[in-house]
């Protein structure tokens, strides 16, 4: 294929040699794609400040057999409202963790480069602290974990729903409770976030029920990765 | 696959960063073409090195005594203070000739990703020293990528409430570089922090 443009944003980088970075980043039409970027690190490198984690840009790179190389590189966007607000760093990073581990190399999967964006573009409008779980419940179905909260995901019995465990699927009765409690409210969240209704739920002031969905979704997150996310406490 | 110093040789060459196996196997045959005084100072070189360098009591950089040169130099400023990630960042500074106060070496940047927090770094002492040495100015001279800006931040957090000045070093573009390729976040950095200019 030779060359070949696209749009990403970057996960992480790595030092390689003297002055160059190994680039991970999310695309549009090529997935999980890891480039060299040769010279990145270098105070003359033409590439500059642009492939730093959650830019989002657009490349011209070179596929290579294991690793692609960065021919170009052009800013879209660096946010530079999260960059210069540590909170909002933080929360771009957990999102960023996130994408990269549940991202496949070369596989397309546009959605979840755009889901990406449009959560940075968010936490660059607003620091809301209900997006990063907003993000990781969405993340969740996306990969078809879609937690269930209509009704009991043990045996469909409608409310009350009291507990959660994402082993079960999603929210539970009574009679099937295992795992950790839930409000009636944090359930009613969770389902307005997943039905399209996250602009709303973003803008509505912070309750008890925000952190129960922020310790829920965090927790389904890493259930699903099989792995603590590390970015989540490390500024804490 | 050689005989047994050799091999040993070339799995210890092997283990140094960015020396693959080939790599390994050159430099091991060089070694033993050299001759003897010459594989004997770099020998002499690596053990004096481990056993006479250790880090500073004060600001954790690379040291002979318990306290580096810098550090026992009278003639520093001892109340202004420039925070870097690594020793080599040191050596750096200096080359400007345009400071003349003391280092901290965080030995390290936040990275979130990675899972390096405050704690692994050198955070604490740095804390301690502002209490302890009348520090007026601390200077945050991170690296300006996202891992240091995080830092930089962070301490910003910590240390202005001690009421002391804090500052960060400027962004701009590189002298001898040309205006077309530098990248927007840069540039836009650079006009942030224009000055007047002297007539």
């Amino acid at each position: 294929m030779g060359l070949y443009r696209d749009q990403g944003v970057v996960l992480r980088t790595i030092r390689l040699g003297e002055s160059d970075r190994i680039v991970t980043l999310v695309t549009q039409a090529h997935g999980k794609v890891r480039a060299v970027a040769k010279g990145v690190r270098k105070t003359k490198s033409r590439f500059g400040g642009r492939l730093e984690p959650t830019s989002h840009v657009s490349l011209l790179l070179y596929e290579g057999r294991e690793l692609d190389i960065v021919t170009q590189a052009e800013a879209l966007d660096h946010f530079k409202a999260i960059r210069e607000d540590l909170d909002r760093l933080a929360r771009a990073t957990t999102m960023l963790e996130a994408v990269d581990q549940v991202a496949q190399e070369r596989q397309p999967g546009a959605r979840l480069y755009q889901m990406l964006v449009g959560g940075l573009r968010a936490l660059a409008a607003r620091n809301a602290p209900l997006l990063v779980p907003a993000f990781f419940l969405k993340l969740l179905a996306l990969e078809g974990f879609q937690p269930v909260l209509d009704g009991c995901a043990g045996c469909g019995a409608p409310e009350p729903l009291v507990a959660f465990d994402l082993t079960v699927g999603g929210a539970l009765c009574p009679a099937c409770a295992r795992g950790p409690r839930v409000s009636p409210e944090a359930v009613d969240l969770m389902q307005r976030i997943l039905d399209g209704g996250l602009a709303g739920a973003l803008n509505e002031p912070v309750t008890p029920a925000t952190a129960e969905v922020a310790t829920l979704a965090t927790r389904a997150m890493e259930h699903h990765l099989e792995r603590r996310l590390r970015s989540v406490t490390v500024l804490d | 696959m050689y005989a047994g110093p050799v091999q040993e040789l070339i799995d210890q060459l092997g283990r140094l960063p960015g020396v693959g196996p080939k790599s390994a196997q050159r430099i091991a045959f060089y070694l033993l073409k050299l001759p003897k005084e010459d594989a004997e100072r770099l020998a002499t070189a690596i053990v004096e090195v481990k056993a006479r360098i250790s880090f500073c009591r004060r600001c954790w950089n690379v040291s002979e005594g318990e306290f580096c040169e810098m550090c026992q130099d009278t003639r520093r400023d001892p109340t202004i203070v420039c925070v870097v990630e690594e020793p080599r960042d040191i050596v750096a500074v200096e080359k400007t000739q345009e400071f003349h106060g003391l280092y901290h070496v965080l030995q390290g940047a936040i990275s979130p990703i990675e899972g390096i927090g405050p704690e692994q770094l050198r955070v604490k002492e740095l804390l301690a020293r502002v209490d302890a040495e009348g520090i007026k100015e601390v200077i945050l001279c991170t690296n300006p990528n996202l891992e240091g800006e995080a830092t930089a931040m962070y301490l910003a957090r910590l240390l202005k409430p001690l009421g002391l000045s804090v500052t960060r070093i400027a962004s701009g573009l590189p002298v001898g570089g040309d205006l077309e390729y530098a990248d927007e976040l840069t540039l836009g950095r650079a006009l942030e922090g224009r000055r007047e200019v002297d007539a």
